[in-house]
């Protein structure tokens, strides 16, 4: 392989790395919190991209309002989610709330069916983001200098949301003890409600990431992305936002070495990251950052 | 069993039996086609029953453990000629070629390499629990099915395979299906299935109880997935074609919705629901077509029947967990109690 | 709880028998097979999941044909259209609910040959005939006395597409890069590699070939690899979805080679999505509006634009209309609805002039047609050549 076609394969993996590491934040996140694997949250991710469309491509709004706007209203839906499907099971087995959670994400999925029509739709993309650079023999398209720069942007804020704020602290008082953390007189509710608001935020702004880069969208858009960003917050430690970041990037780029040296195993690209979720459950269950649990009894 | 019991479940199988015998004769094959499956549906339902109601492992990985079950039924059914047809990009691996087996010991053999393959993720995997087991086995199915579409000279790739005997009718599903619930009703009923209850209700409790907790994980996920695969199998000689696409998540996801609305842990809840599920998923096409009411014409919406079914899923989870039979079973003792309009003997509904 | 939840599953079943019920008695009495006063056509398409689109298309043309021909021995066709949900599972079973609870006389459908290949048992054993209007795999027909189709198939499409990139475009090594999950394309990819070989006489004529599964949304790393393997053209067969995004970010990486592939491309959706980076994409398709072939062409152009306006009418909505004209005929010819003496008079089919060009059907029940060959030109599919079927 020449050093040319090399960086080339390195620039995709980064581009690729940078949106999973976006989507893995919220989903970590949330993890972090409730302990809950949101199966939902790809699902989320998709309403998110369909709302940018439907901004920008059927009310004609100029793009950045529309991001806005579908940014907002993804983080209502999360709400509204939490309230609906997670919120009556708290002290329900965990079994319960995997169950619901893999309810709400069918039901969103086949709700945009009905709604939005199975036909995929082409996503509108503003020209400055999607134009090409090109170094030396190597294609980089404009956004993939965008990505990472969100990415880390929004690691940065959310790291002083948790660790700077009330609301954070408040947030890591549930994740460490939520009843402790009731009885001192933290709102539960409206902290949970919080954080899947947050959380997705980051999957809206992932989706019209997403939604830019590969302009094609349908209502399984959310599927495999979500699944990716679960195993890169896995990778990296779930419930570690910075591990997150980690795991998105060791997996985008993981990924594409695996064609790039490996051609002939192109096929199985998506059993890839199978593979690797189960390698670290199985090895290093705490990922990357994470640190040892002991279990509770 | 009592006496006056054992006589009544055989004259209800005697009658299960003449009324298998009149649908097979009388009914068109439409309803013959879905009271299959219905009776592979039970199949299913009651295997990952085992595993998820009984040892209250959550696993996702089903649809996985059909795929190399109706494969190998198919493969080892299907006459070589039509094999020469379907390989037409890779000739299949010998000897598989010309291999040509009778369906019921290929329906073994397919239950039993099902069962090897869920002893080979289980054992690696029931070291997970909960939402991570979970993820894994729906990662394990995911990896069978890449692999799948990706032997081309093994399962003919993303072609799938086509011609397969259609050998499955209702003497077939239903008779394993009968036979399935007996072997699962008394695994659960011997000191082996109170075990897996104990581990399920308390690990902990159940390990100091001197219970080898992960062997009886392994076992139970083993025998799961034996009848998956032995499920997975009448399903492809069902419908006689069978491809990769077939076996994802989706199918998961459906028998998952019949153990939920049955009642995780019962036997009868899976039975009723895997009819009840299958019976309204044909019964409700018409909320995808349109239809005309006298004058009124309604226009269909396709994709409405997915809506409500996940819908379902949801409203069982959040307003009725115990779903409809919670972790009861039916018993003749509970009839005559209920017909003499007593309270059930000893049944801890909620 | 328990009996609250009893209750409520009980409605919903009430509910649901009551509405079948419902569109049973609408059947019984408007049709009846006993009073026949009409004539049921099934039509079996995927109206939602992966392949919706192109059963849209394909129902589009069904429903014009039916439109325009809305009567046969004197009776009124019904359609009755069936979603089967991308899915075989429910493809086997929609297909069965055709024969058995409707009575259609014939089926159309379905878009995508593994849907089509599950409910061929069902058609054969109920021996009612069907259709596929776009199903281009082999394996659809073969063996089967009741499936037809008013299309070619992958072998001649391949042959024509390897035709194209030698003789045309001059190509000595060509790419592949195949939806390794898609029957169709995986098919197509090997026909198109048999015949390529053949044509430069050089084993290794193939460069590379690339796999992705359906639904995949990032291909720079097989792209990259094909980049550097430096190809004269790249076979891309597949659905347009991924077929859009694959040329899309090829460009982006800097690929210049041209890329064809075939009749899947030809949606609105395809262009849509790849916008600029698709002018010049080249693919084999059915029909082309461009020069009507039969008088039942321009009949075809002409009425679709009166109902969809000025929609560029697409191949698959022709051949819909086809495999509906080409059932009326056959039931006209046969001077009864009778499933069986349907079949035997699809069979004989020669010469017939459908929308789509001139069908005649060889006995693997397959049509031998011409491949148009189309160009993406100025945001529209524009007509390039025609090849002839020997």
């Amino acid at each position: 392989m020449s050093l040319g076609t090399f960086l080339q394969h390195l620039a995709n993996g980064i581009s690729l790395g940078s949106l999973y590491a976006l989507v893995a934040i919220g989903y970590t996140m949330v993890y972090g919190i409730l302990r809950l694997i949101n199966f939902a949250h790809g699902d989320i991710f998709m309403m998110g991209t369909y709302f940018a469309f439907y901004g920008i491509a059927v009310f004609t709004l100029p793009w950045y309002l529309s991001f806005l706007l579908a940014i907002v209203l993804t983080g209502i839906l999360g709400m509204m989610l939490e309230a609906g499907a997670y919120r009556p099971l708290r002290d329900a087995p965990k079994i319960s709330i995997l169950i619901s959670a893999i309810g709400a994400s069918f039901l969103l999925e086949n709700l945009a069916v009905v709604i939005f029509g199975g036909r995929p739709k082409a996503f509108p993309t503003p020209r400055v983001l999607t134009d090409v650079v090109h170094i030396g023999s190597i294609s980089i398209q404009n956004l993939t200098f965008v990505i990472p720069v969100v990415t880390i942007g929004l690691l940065i804020a959310l790291l002083y949301l948790v660790h700077n704020t009330k609301a954070g602290m408040a947030m890591r008082a549930v994740a460490k003890d939520y009843e402790t953390a009731a009885i001192m007189g933290v709102n539960v509710n409206k902290v949970i409600s919080l954080t899947f608001c947050i959380g997705s935020m980051l999957a809206a702004v992932g989706g019209i990431m997403w939604g830019l880069k590969f302009p094609q969208i349908i209502p399984l858009l959310g599927v495999m992305p979500g699944l990716k960003a679960f195993i890169a917050a896995v990778i990296g430690g779930i419930g570690d936002i910075k591990g997150a970041v980690i795991g998105g990037f060791v997996l985008g780029i993981g990924e594409i070495m695996l064609v790039a040296f490996l051609p002939e195993l192109t096929g199985y690209r998506d059993a890839f990251a199978f593979v690797l979720l189960i390698l670290i459950l199985l090895f290093r269950p705490t990922g990357i950052l994470g640190e040892k649990i002991a279990e509770k009894v | 069993m009592k006496k006056r019991d054992l006589i009544l479940t055989l004259v209800s199988l005697i009658l299960l039996f003449v009324f298998v015998y009149f649908a097979d004769a009388y009914l068109d094959s439409y309803k013959v086609r879905i009271l299959n499956l219905c009776a592979i549906y039970v199949i299913l339902a009651l295997s990952m029953n085992l595993v998820n109601g009984f040892t209250g492992l959550f696993s996702l990985g089903h649809a996985g453990f059909m795929a190399v079950g109706a494969y190998t039924t198919a493969l080892l059914t299907m006459p070589p000629l039509v094999k020469a047809q379907n390989f037409f990009m890779a000739p299949l691996i010998k000897p598989l070629d010309s291999i040509t087996l009778p369906f019921l010991p290929a329906l073994l053999i397919a239950g039993v390499l099902s069962a090897l393959v869920g002893f080979l993720i289980g054992a690696p995997a029931l070291r997970l629990k909960g939402d991570y087991l979970a993820i894994a086995t729906l990662g394990f199915a995911e990896i069978i099915r890449v692999i799948f579409t990706n032997t081309q000279s093994l399962t003919n790739g993303a072609l799938g395979l086509k011609g397969i005997p259609v050998t499955t009718n209702l003497w077939w599903s239903f008779g394993i299906a009968v036979i399935t619930v007996i072997l699962i009703g008394s695994l659960i009923n011997s000191s082996f299935g109170r075990a897996l209850k104990a581990i399920r209700e308390d690990e902990i409790a159940a390990e100091s109880m001197g219970i080898n907790i992960f062997r009886h994980k392994v076992l139970s996920f083993t025998i799961g997935a034996f009848f998956a695969g032995i499920g997975g199998g009448l399903l492809g000689n069902l419908l006689g074609t069978v491809d990769p696409l077939m076996f994802r998540f989706f199918l998961t996801f459906n028998i998952l919705l019949i153990i939920i609305l049955g009642g995780m842990g019962s036997i009868t809840g899976s039975i009723i629901s895997a009819f009840i599920i299958t019976i309204a998923g044909e019964a409700l096409r018409f909320l995808d077509e349109s239809i005309t009411i006298g004058s009124l014409y309604v226009p269909g919406i396709p994709g409405l029947r997915m809506v409500v079914f996940s819908a379902l899923l949801m409203v069982v989870v959040l307003f009725f967990r115990q779903g409809i039979m919670g972790t009861n079973e039916f018993t003749w003792d509970k009839l005559f109690d209920r017909l003499q309009k007593k309270p059930a003997a000893g049944g801890g509904s909620n | 709880m328990k009996k609250k939840l009893a209750t409520v599953l009980s409605l919903i079943l009430l509910v649901s028998f009551v509405f079948t019920g419902c569109s049973g008695n609408k059947a019984s009495s408007g049709n009846g097979s006993n009073d026949s006063s009409v004539i049921k056509i099934g039509v079996l398409e995927p109206m939602t999941g992966a392949n919706a689109a192109g059963g849209a298309l394909e129902v589009e043309g069904i429903k014009l044909a039916n439109k325009l021909y809305p009567t046969v021995l004197g009776k009124k066709v019904e359609l009755v259209i069936v979603d089967n949900k991308s899915d075989k599972v429910e493809s086997a079973s929609a297909a069965s609910r055709l024969v058995e609870n409707e009575k259609v006389s014939a089926i159309i459908g379905s878009w995508g040959s593994s849907l089509s290949m599950a409910a061929g048992d069902v058609v054969k054993n109920a021996q009612v005939p069907a259709v596929a209007a776009t199903a281009t795999n082999p394996l659809v027909t073969q063996g089967n006395d009741y499936y037809f189709r008013v299309c070619f198939i992958d072998p001649f499409q391949g042959k024509v597409m390897a035709n194209y990139a030698y003789n045309k475009l001059k190509a000595k090594k060509v790419a592949i890069i195949q939806e390794v999950s898609n029957d169709y394309s995986v098919g197509l990819a090997k026909f198109f590699t048999d015949a390529f070989k053949e044509l430069t006489g050089d084993e290794n004529a193939i460069v590379a070939v690339s796999n992705y599964n359906t639904g995949d949304q990032d291909f720079t790393a097989q792209l990259t690899n094909i980049k550097a393997k430096n190809p004269d053209v790249i076979f891309a067969p597949g659905n347009f979805t991924e077929s859009a995004l694959i040329i899309k970010q090829a460009r982006q990486l800097g690929i210049k080679a041209p890329f064809i592939g075939g009749d899947t491309w030809e949606t609105p959706e395809f262009i849509d999505i790849g916008k600029e980076a698709v002018e010049g994409a080249t693919f084999s398709t059915f029909f082309t509006s461009e020069k009507p072939i039969t008088k039942e062409s321009e009949k075809f152009l002409a009425e679709y634009k009166k109902e969809y306006g000025d929609k560029e009418p697409s191949a698959a909505a022709a051949l819909g209309y086809d495999a509906y004209i080409l059932i009326l005929d056959a039931i006209k010819k046969a001077g009864s609805p009778d499933p069986v003496k349907i079949r035997d008079e699809l069979a004989k089919t020669k010469d017939f002039p459908g929308a789509a060009g001139v069908i005649t059907l060889d006995e693997n029940r397959n049509a031998i047609k011409d491949a148009v060959i189309k160009e993406v030109k100025g945001g529209k599919f524009t007509y390039l050549n025609v090849v002839g079927a020997n």
